[in-house]
């Protein structure tokens, strides 16, 4: 774990991009090392990794709703479809953590692990760490390491009102997961907090007709917003537990993926998190006033979309200009 | 003047609850203890036994015969009651997700030894909603549970009038943590919630519901607050009688009566000083027997070295005398109820009856107890109760002689023998266990089985009471593991809530809490993340409390936790601890079956290329074990005796400091 790393970063990657567990795992610690050494190499690897010809560039699917509405025995069961459709399926589990202590308690693999001992899923836990949003600073990272090798990459994080925006800006595809019964999302919908997510889904279908009730609710809330969209948001019912409607919502997933290459939006959708995420950690070191320095949210956001640059390189040569 | 013979109660039902190694070993122990005067057996499976799987499943290795008797097929029942006429004896079986085979294998026994089933007495546990919230040998989810559950009582009630198809029990959850009003509050909660189920399966006819009702017995605990305990009683009683007046209407007050068998508190039963563990025992039995009203009908003590270890016969036969002492010599049994009038003792009990109508309500607002245990509030409920009463020792707000003070002790002899005063089970019974199980596959009708199964299937799909189509399974030989995997299949598998997601400063902490969480916090940055432990509970062991202590200790701390509750393979703990990428692992193990588990990490862990992530464990690890798990690589074993959960947390960040090449002690 910790000893000395022996390894070459070009090795490290190679294994990555073969699935190699041993190695994802230890890149997965490498993103997370806060120190300057393992930043300096955990740079060169996903540097590394955006360039790799073979790279999988996988499909980023965020799933975000309130506390247990069945977002992670959603996800296992989603998993399940996915490795009968032979995708590799990497998974990021966003876990709230203390904020006293500093220590958290990781509890979503528990329901992700439904999916068995297989060879074909790699599950990562993570605390928020106390960041606003929701989202700790390695999700992204970790995100775009994932995706080098796995046909899906499944980021769960919880998400009550504003707070599911953190996670549709760092996917490809976002659902939120409704509670039937429970008029919040409805509400926050309507009153246009809610972001709107690609895919809504009422879990607990079994629940019988609350869950019914609010499937047309939410599609009478979304009516407003589908008219000059491209992409018609669905609204879907599942039930995690009896394992209905998960195929359906797997095909939505892949559907909104269609489209979104279909409509060359793929490529400017991953410059536009990667800018998000860069804007994110330099309003978390500098404040305002750094963003300002750099010319301005605006500008600087369009500045990031456009760059071709790696990650890490984008945020290093903002962080100099700063400074 | 004329010699008046005092009238004396009868004494209550005294129980041992025994069984290990294998039918033949426990046979002979039952017929012992019958002999020095035990009036009931209480019947003690092996994990394999009370969670679905045949002996030779991977998932048993290690724990076929250990903490109880294995039951693979009728051979075994049939071996288990050799020579004991069923229809003498009051037989109760712990027993629950696999309830409805074991008596289906009991019935068919009582067949062969031509004893008509109607006239069979004893008790199935049969309460599978605290195996959730405690005990932890749940199967299927809680919905297909409660119709099992329900479907036993149907069947008993119609065609075994005096057996007790269901305990509900309390005793688990005070095991777990409980206070007195959540043991009230949530064992009458589980009672109506199966009692509606089974109003609503529509097995039973209207005018009969009373006699099911009747039919509901009750598993309690007491605790070392005897006074408190006694009053929970007399709680219980008048809770049950409102309840089952009111909410189901029945008439006859005889069939309104709390009857209760009692086990004694052994959450409280320490390692330290073992010999003080007497003094508990006798204090906790007088709860459940000094008031006449709310005296139990069974009782089974623990024994002196409860924390070290399974009792051995010696050890049970003194547990089984403080019984009798009571109930022979003193003179207890001669007076009515001490207690009725006492103004001191109506308003605890009014006291403890109003907190539980509190959380009785609770529970209803929340959708009833199996809505509940589904989104974990109960379990949680527990775990936080338990950080408290944890905390407490910790602070030392609550003593324990001999842990928290009075711990200078002489040597004691008690401890001092060549098994060091525990029953170890021999390693050979798995294997003979086995090897009869393939011997008995090979000779019976795959024919019958094979058409058996079917039925069963067909009876799981379509909703048809499940009982008969198992007893038939018991007579064509069918075994355990295929009575359980056709139902699997049927109804699923179920993974419950583990409730450490317990608000943070449930209850004040020792000053040392600061600097240990700097300390965790300063190792984290030194190794550049945040530390993370991954607490694994491997094998059909289903105690999780101290997993769950140190979760939430483990948190408080600062570290970041992976727990993924009981009951995982090898294979899972050790592939999550190095996706999770863990800075150490610490196992919870106390079903005795640390060798071989500890063993087959080691292995998954090499296999996988995780082999330089530290191990600790803890649990019921005796001495020479310890010894053992150290020369294998173990880097530190935890038992009872570690009380103090700082302590435990500084070591660990130790530990971990030294597996990274940091310097140890800063
Ligand atoms: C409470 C209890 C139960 C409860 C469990 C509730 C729960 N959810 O945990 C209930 C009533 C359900 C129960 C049931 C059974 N029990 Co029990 N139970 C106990 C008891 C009384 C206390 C254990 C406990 O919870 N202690 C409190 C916790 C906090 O302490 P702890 O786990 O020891 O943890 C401390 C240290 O060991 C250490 N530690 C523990 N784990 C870890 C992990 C890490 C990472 C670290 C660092 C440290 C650490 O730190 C803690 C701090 O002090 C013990 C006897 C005893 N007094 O110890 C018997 C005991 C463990 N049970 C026993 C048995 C046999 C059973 C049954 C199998 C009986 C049966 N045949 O059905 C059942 C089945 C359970 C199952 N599914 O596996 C035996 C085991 C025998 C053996 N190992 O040889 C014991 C020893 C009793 C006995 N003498 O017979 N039990
Ligand atoms: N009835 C029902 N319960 C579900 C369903 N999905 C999840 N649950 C339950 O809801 C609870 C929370 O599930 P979990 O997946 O942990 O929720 P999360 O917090 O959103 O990740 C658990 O008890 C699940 O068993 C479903 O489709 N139907
Ligand atoms: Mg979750």
């Amino acid at each position: 774990m910790s000893q000395p790393e022996t390894m070459t970063i070009d090795t490290l990657a190679r294994l990555i991009l073969q699935r190699d567990r041993a190695a994802l795992a230890r890149a997965l610690n490498l993103l997370d090392d806060r120190r300057a050494a393992a930043r300096a190499r955990a740079k060169e690897l996903l540097e590394l990794l955006q360039l790799a010809p073979n790279r999988v560039s996988g499909h980023l699917v965020g799933i975000t709703g309130p506390p247990g509405v069945g977002k992670s025995t959603l996800s296992a069961a989603l998993i399940q479809v996915w490795r009968r459709r032979n995708q590799h399926v990497g998974v990021l589990a966003v876990d709230p953590s203390s904020p006293v202590s500093g220590g958290a308690l990781l509890g979503d693999r528990l329901r992700l692990q439904a999916a068995g001992d297989d060879d074909g899923v790699f599950i990562r836990s993570l605390s928020s760490r106390g960041h606003y949003g929701g989202l700790s600073a390695e999700v992204w990272p970790m995100a775009v390491l994932m995706h080098s090798a796995f046909d899906i990459v499944l980021i769960e994080t919880v998400g009550v009102g504003q707070r599911e925006i953190d996670i549709s800006r760092l996917c490809d595809t976002t659902c939120f997961v409704a509670q039937p019964g429970s008029g919040d999302s409805i509400q926050s919908l309507k009153a246009g907090i809610l972001e709107v997510p690609h895919i809504l889904v009422v879990n607990k279908s079994d629940m019988g007709d609350i869950a019914v009730r609010a499937q047309s609710e939410l599609e009478s809330a979304l009516v407003g917003d589908q008219s000059n969209a491209r992409w018609a948001v669905p609204v879907l019912t599942t039930s995690a537990t009896l394992g209905e409607g998960i195929s359906d919502l797997a095909d939505s997933i892949e559907k909104h993926h269609f489209f979104l290459s279909k409509e060359q939006l793929l490529a400017a959708r991953r410059r536009e998190c990667q800018a998000y995420w860069i804007v994110c950690r330099l309003r978390e070191e500098f404040g305002e006033q750094g963003i300002e320095r750099l010319g301005g949210h605006a500008k600087l956001t369009s500045e990031l979309r456009s760059s071709q640059s790696s990650l890490f390189e984008q945020h290093d040569a903002l962080r100099q200009r700063v400074m | 003047m004329e010699e008046k013979k005092t009238h004396r109660d009868r004494p209550w039902l005294m129980r041992t609850y025994s069984g290990h190694s294998s039918a033949r070993a426990s046979n002979e122990l039952y017929r012992t203890n019958l002999g020095r005067g035990q009036t009931g057996l209480s019947v003690a499976f092996d994990l394999p036994t009370q969670t679905g799987y045949d002996s030779d499943h991977p998932l048993a290795r290690g724990e076929v015969g250990k903490v109880g008797v294995p039951i693979d097929h009728i051979g075994d029942m049939e071996a288990l009651f050799h020579q004991i006429p069923l229809e003498q004896m009051n037989t109760s079986m712990t027993i629950n997700a696999t309830a409805p085979w074991l008596l289906a294998l009991y019935i068919a026994v009582a067949e062969q030894q031509g004893v008509d089933p109607k006239s069979l007495q004893g008790t199935t546990q049969n309460d599978v909603l605290k195996e959730y919230l405690s005990r932890g040998t749940y199967i299927f989810p809680p919905g297909p549970s409660v119709r099992l559950t329900t479907d036993l009582i149907t069947y008993t009630v119609q065609h075994i009038p005096k057996w007790n198809p269901t305990n509900i029990c309390s005793y688990h959850l005070q095991e777990a943590g409980a206070t007195p009003t959540q043991e009230l509050a949530y064992a009458l909660s589980s009672a109506s919630a199966i009692l509606d189920a089974v109003r609503a399966s529509g097995q039973i006819p209207a005018d009969r519901f009373q006699d099911v009702v009747g039919r509901i017995s009750f598993f309690v605990n007491a605790g070392i607050r005897f006074v408190e305990e006694t009053c929970k009683m007399r709680a219980f009683c008048a809770l049950w009688d409102e309840l089952t007046r009111s909410r189901y209407g029945v008439q006859d007050s005889k069939k309104r009566r709390f009857r209760y068998g009692v086990q004694v508190n052994s959450l409280g039963l320490t390692e330290s000083q073992p010999e003080n563990n007497v003094q508990r025992i006798v204090l906790e039995m007088l709860a459940v027997t000094l008031s006449k009203n709310a005296r139990a009908r069974a009782i089974q003590l623990p024994a002196w070295n409860e924390a070290l270890g399974l009792p051995r016969p010696w050890d049970q036969q003194w547990a089984l005398r403080m019984q009798q002492v009571l109930a022979l010599e003193t003179d207890l049994l001669e007076y009515g109820d001490l207690l009725d009038g006492s103004p001191v003792i109506q308003t605890k009990v009014d006291e403890l009856v109003a907190g539980a109508r509190k959380e009785i309500a609770e529970i209803e607002v929340r959708g009833g107890m199996v809505a509940c245990i589904e989104s974990g509030y109960v379990k949680r409920e527990l775990v936080q109760s338990h950080t408290r009463r944890l905390r407490a020792i910790e602070t030392g707000e609550l003593s324990i002689v001999g842990v928290n003070c009075f711990r200078e002790s002489a040597q004691s002899p008690l401890t001092a023998g060549d098994e060091s005063g525990i029953l170890t089970v021999d390693a050979t019974v798995e294997q003979s266990q086995v090897s009869a199980l393939l011997a008995f596959r090979a000779e019976r009708s795959q024919q019958r089985v094979d058409n058996a199964l079917i039925a069963l299937r067909g009876a799981a799909e379509s909703g048809l009471n499940i009982m008969p189509p198992s007893i038939d399974c018991a007579r064509a030989g069918v075994t355990t593991g295929e009575w359980s995997d056709q139902l699997r299949q049927v109804f699923g598998e179920y993974r419950a809530p583990t409730g450490v997601d317990i608000s943070k400063a449930a209850a004040p902490e020792a000053s040392e809490i600061a600097s240990l969480r700097a300390r965790v916090q300063r190792t984290g940055e030194e190794l550049g993340r945040p530390l993370r432990l991954l607490i694994g509970k491997p094998g059909l062991d289903g105690h999780s409390n101290g997993a769950e202590q140190i979760a939430v200790k483990g948190r408080d701390a600062g570290f970041e936790i992976v727990y993924e509750g009981i009951r995982l393979t090898p294979a899972q703990i050790a592939r999550a601890a190095q996706e999770e990428g863990a800075h150490l692992i610490g196992l919870s193990i106390l079903s005795g079956s640390h060798l071989e588990l500890v063993e087959a990490i080691h292995h998954e862990l090499d296999r996988i290329g995780a082999a330089d992530v530290p191990l600790v464990i803890g649990g019921i690890i005796p001495q020479a074990d310890a010894e053992k798990l150290k020369s294998k690589g173990l880097k530190a074993v935890f038992t009872p005796k570690d009380v103090d959960m700082n302590v435990i947390m500084d070591q660990m960040v130790t530990i971990i400091r030294e597996a990274n090449g940091l310097q140890p002690a800063a």
